[in-house]
C-alpha cells in the first residue's frame, strides 16, 4: 500500500517536473538578432553621368570659338579653305544631346581636364617644396620622440625623407650660384606679403581640408594653376596632378584635391590687387595638408 | 648661317615673362561641408505599397533623414535645412538646377528616387558636385522592403567615402553591455544596436554578469566574459546565427578578450600567483599561448592590424602606462611617458594611431598617441570614462562615461559617447538603458 503510494508520488512528481521543464516559457530563447540582409548594387552613373560642367563647358565653348575665328581670320586672309574637320570638332563640344549620347563610353569619375604639360610643374612643385620638407624634418618634435622598431612604414618614410633631402640640398646648391637679382622669375612679379596674406586669409574660410584622414606622405600636397579675369574670378582651373587623381587607391588624394576645387570655387572673386592683371592672371596654388592632417 | 644667325638673334631678344605667381596655403578652416540631403522622390503607386508593408507615409523622406542624420553625426558634413530647397525632389533627382543649389551654399546635393519593383526596395541616389556643376557618383539598391534602414546607411557610407576618400562607418553595429538598476545591484545585459541607436537587441537575460563583448574584425561574430557560478567564461557569439559556445572556463580572472586581427586568435590576461600575463587562444586548435612572462600586470592586449605587434598596458615600470611588443612576446617597448597613468590601449584599424584612456590628477581623459608614442592628444577629458573603441575606418572613437553620483549615491549614470579625431565632435549615442563597455563592428558588407 505504502509502496504504491510512493511509487505513484514519484511517477507523478517526474510526470509534473517533466512537463514543467518543457513549457514554452521555461524554455531558453534562441538570441533573437536582426539578420544582415544583403543589397544588391548597381552602378547607375554611365547612363546619367554629365562630363562637362555647364559653366566649364560655356568657357571652352567661348575659347573655343574664339580660337576657331583666329584661326579662321588667318585662313581667310591666306585665302585657304576652311578645314571641315576642325569645324566639326568644335560642334561636337558645343551639343549636350550628343554628349549625353557619347558618355556611355565615359568612366562615371572622369574629371574633364585641358591636356597641359603636368611634368614639367611637378617637377619644380617637387623642388619649391623640399626645403620646408627638410626643416621640418631637421627639428625636433617632441621630447617624447623616439625610435620606432615596430612601426614598418617608418623605414620606408625615412627613406622618402632622405631622397627628398637630397633633392632640397641639390636645389640648395643650385640656388647658390645665381643671386635674387640674377632670376629672372623673382622681379617685379610676386605678390607683395600683403597681397598674399590677403588671397591666403580669403582661402582659409573657403578650404575645409578632409579633417581626421590618414596622413599618407606624399599625397598632402595639390597643386592647381587658375586663370583669372580682371575681377578675380576664375576662368580656368588646371589641377596639376590630375592623373593621380584616377589612380586607384589614392582616394585621399582626390578627395584632398576635390576639397581645394571646391574651396577656390566657393571663394571667388579671389582677393586679387586691384592694378598689374597681367601679373596674376596666372596664379599656382600650393594646398599643403600635411601639418593639418599629421597634427 | 643666316638661318643659324637669325636663331642665334631670335634667342637674343628679351622676352617679357611674367613668371607664374605661387601662392602656398597651409591652413584651412574646419567647418563642415555644408550639402543637401533631397528626400528621395516616389510615385504614388510605390508609396502606397510601402506605406502598406512598412506603415510609413514616405519611405523616401525617411531614408532621407537616416542619410542626413548620419552625415550631420559624423561632423564633417552640414546638411542644409530642407525649407530653404528650392526644386523638387522628383525634378532635381533628374537634373538639379545648380545655381538654385548653389544660392543656398550647397556645395554637394544628394538626390534619388524609390521605387517598388517585384516586391523589393529599389533606391537610386545620386551625389551631384553643385560648385561644379556635375554628377559624381550614382548608384542603385535593391533589397526587401524591411531593409530599407540599412540602405540608407549604405547610401551615407558611399556618400561619405566619395566625398573624404575614407571608407565610412554608417553601416556597422555596437555590441555594448546595458546597465539596469542601482549602482551597486547593476544588472548588466549584453545588447546590440545600430551604430544609430535604431534596432537595440537584449542578447542575454542579465542573469549572469557579462564584460568586455568585442567584436571580431572580420565577420559578425564577438567575444565576452561572463561568469558562471563565480568562475569567468570566455564566450563566442555568432551575429549571423545567434548560436553561442563557451570557448573555455580560466582558472583565476580572466581580463577583455579581444580577437586578433584575421580573427583566428583570441588574446587576453588572466590573473594568477598576484600577476597577471597576456596569452592568445588558437580558436581552430584551442591551444592557449603565454606572451608575456613578467611578475607585473599586464593587461587590456591589442593586435596592430597587421598583426605583428601587440599594444598592451603594465605596471612594470611602476605605473601603469601603455607598451607595444612583437606579437610573440619579444622586443617589449614603453611608448606612453607623460604623466598620469595610461591603460585601455587599441590599436587603430588603420594603423596609424593608439587610443587610450589616461587618467591624470583625478580626471579621465580619452587620447590618441601614434604607434611611436609622439603626438599625444587628449580628445576629451570627464569624471570618468573609458574603454574607446574605434570605428571601422579609424575616424571615430565610441567610449563610456560615468557621471558622478551626489551625497545621497543617487544620480549615477553611465552613457556611450563617440568623438572624433579632431576632438570636435562628442556626441552622446542613444541606448534604452545605461550602457557600458561599447564595441564596434566592422563594415556589415554585402
Amino acid at each position: 500500500m505504502h509502496i504504491g503510494l510512493v511509487i505513484s508520488s514519484v511517477l507523478h512528481g517526474t510526470l509534473i517536473f517533466v512537463t514543467a521543464m518543457s513549457l514554452p516559457f521555461l524554455a531558453k530563447k534562441p538570441i533573437d538578432i536582426p539578420p544582415i540582409v544583403s543589397v544588391e548594387l548597381i552602378q547607375i552613373a554611365e547612363k546619367t553621368n554629365i562630363p562637362f560642367a555647364p559653366k566649364a563647358k560655356k568657357i571652352i565653348e567661348k575659347k573655343k570659338k574664339k580660337k576657331l575665328k583666329e584661326k579662321e581670320k588667318k585662313l581667310v586672309s591666306e585665302q585657304a579653305p576652311p578645314k571641315k574637320v576642325k569645324k566639326s570638332k568644335t560642334q561636337t563640344v558645343v551639343s549636350v544631346d550628343d554628349q549625353k549620347k557619347k558618355i556611355d563610353n565615359q568612366k562615371p569619375e572622369a574629371v574633364p581636364l585641358p591636356d597641359k604639360k603636368p611634368d614639367i610643374v611637378e617637377t619644380k612643385k617637387e623642388n619649391k617644396q623640399n626645403p620646408d620638407k627638410l626643416d621640418k624634418d631637421l627639428t625636433p618634435k617632441s621630447e617624447h620622440e623616439k625610435e620606432d622598431l615596430f612601426d614598418s612604414n617608418k623605414l620606408e618614410r625615412f627613406l622618402v625623407d632622405k631622397k627628398k633631402e637630397d633633392r632640397a640640398i641639390e636645389k640648395l646648391k643650385k640656388n647658390d650660384k645665381t643671386t635674387q637679382d640674377q632670376d629672372p622669375s623673382l622681379v617685379g612679379n610676386k605678390l607683395t606679403a600683403t597681397e598674399e596674406e590677403a588671397l591666403q586669409a580669403q582661402i582659409f574660410h573657403c578650404w575645409t581640408p578632409p579633417w581626421g584622414m590618414k596622413y599618407v606622405p606624399g599625397d598632402m600636397l595639390v597643386s592647381i594653376q587658375i586663370n583669372l579675369d580682371p575681377n578675380g574670378n576664375i576662368e580656368e582651373m588646371e589641377m596639376l596632378d590630375h592623373k593621380k587623381m584616377n589612380i586607384p587607391g589614392k582616394q585621399k588624394f582626390k578627395a584632398l584635391a576635390e576639397s581645394v576645387r571646391r574651396a577656390l570655387l566657393a571663394c571667388q572673386p579671389l582677393n586679387v590687387p586691384s592694378s598689374g592683371y597681367e601679373r596674376w592672371k596666372k596664379i599656382k596654388f600650393n594646398f599643403d595638408a600635411s601639418e593639418m592632417i599629421e597634427g | 648661317m643666316i638661318k643659324r644667325l637669325i636663331i642665334f638673334c631670335i634667342i637674343l631678344i628679351p622676352t617679357n615673362v611674367f613668371a607664374l605667381i605661387e601662392v602656398d596655403i597651409t591652413r584651412g578652416n574646419m567647418n563642415p561641408l555644408p550639402l543637401a540631403v533631397s528626400p528621395l522622390s516616389i510615385d504614388e503607386n510605390s508609396r502606397k505599397s510601402f506605406e502598406k508593408i512598412l506603415k510609413k507615409e514616405n519611405i523616401g523622406s525617411e531614408i532621407s533623414i537616416i542619410v542626413e542624420n548620419n552625415l550631420r553625426s559624423s561632423g564633417i558634413f552640414e546638411p542644409l535645412s530642407k525649407d530653404a530647397f528650392l526644386q523638387a525632389p522628383d525634378i532635381a533627382n533628374l537634373k538639379p538646377r545648380f545655381e538654385d543649389w548653389n544660392l543656398i551654399k550647397a556645395q554637394a546635393l544628394i538626390t534619388g528616387k524609390v521605387s517598388y519593383v517585384s516586391e523589393r526596395l529599389r533606391v537610386e541616389f545620386r551625389l551631384w558636385d553643385i560648385l561644379a556643376g556635375r554628377e559624381i557618383m550614382a548608384l542603385a539598391f535593391t533589397t526587401v522592403p524591411s531593409n530599407w534602414r540599412r540602405v540608407g546607411h549604405i547610401i551615407s557610407d558611399k556618400i561619405y567615402e566619395r566625398l573624404t576618400g575614407e571608407k565610412g562607418y554608417f553601416d556597422t553595429r555596437i555590441i555594448y553591455v546595458a546597465e539596469e538598476g542601482p549602482k551597486t545591484q547593476r544588472k548588466k545585459k549584453l545588447a546590440i544596436m545600430d551604430q544609430d541607436g535604431a534596432n537595440n537587441k537584449f542578447l542575454t537575460l542579465g542573469n549572469e554578469l557579462v564584460l568586455t563583448p568585442r567584436f571580431n574584425p572580420t565577420s559578425q561574430m564577438v567575444t565576452y566574459l561572463s561568469y558562471f557560478k563565480n568562475l569567468p567564461r570566455v564566450y563566442l557569439l555568432d551575429i549571423e546565427t545567434g548560436t553561442q559556445e563557451v570557448v573555455g572556463d580560466f582558472p583565476g580572472m580572466t581580463f577583455a578578450p579581444r580577437f586578433s586581427p584575421d580573427g583566428k586568435k583570441i588574446i587576453m590576461s588572466f590573473a594568477k600567483d598576484g600577476k597577471s600575463d597576456i596569452y592568445t587562444m588558437d580558436l581552430e586548435n584551442r591551444i592557449v599561448e603565454r606572451i608575456t612572462n613578467h611578475p607585473s600586470i599586464d593587461t587590456s592586449p591589442s593586435y596592430s592590424p597587421n598583426g605583428k605587434f601587440i599594444a598592451f598596458n603594465s605596471d612594470r615600470s611602476g605605473y601603469q602606462q601603455i607598451y607595444i611588443m612583437k606579437n610573440d612576446g619579444s622586443e617589449i617597448k614603453r611608448i606612453s611617458f607623460g604623466n598620469g597613468i595610461y591603460g585601455t590601449p587599441v590599436w587603430s584599424p588603420r594603423g596609424d594611431l593608439i587610443a587610450f584612456t589616461k587618467l591624470h590628477n583625478g580626471k579621465f581623459y580619452i587620447g590618441v598617441m601614434r604607434t611611436d608614442g609622439t603626438g599625444e592628444r587628449l580628445l576629451t577629458e570627464n569624471y570618468y570614462q573609458e574603454a574607446p573603441s574605434w570605428s571601422p575606418n579609424g575616424r571615430v572613437l565610441i567610449f563610456y562615461r560615468e557621471t558622478k553620483t551626489n551625497a545621497k549615491g543617487e544620480g549615477f549614470s553611465a552613457k556611450l559617447w563617440s568623438i572624433d579625431l579632431t576632438g570636435y565632435n562628442e556626441r552622446l549615442v542613444a541606448t534604452p538603458t545605461d550602457a557600458s563597455d561599447p564595441s564596434w563592428s566592422s563594415l556589415l558588407g554585402n
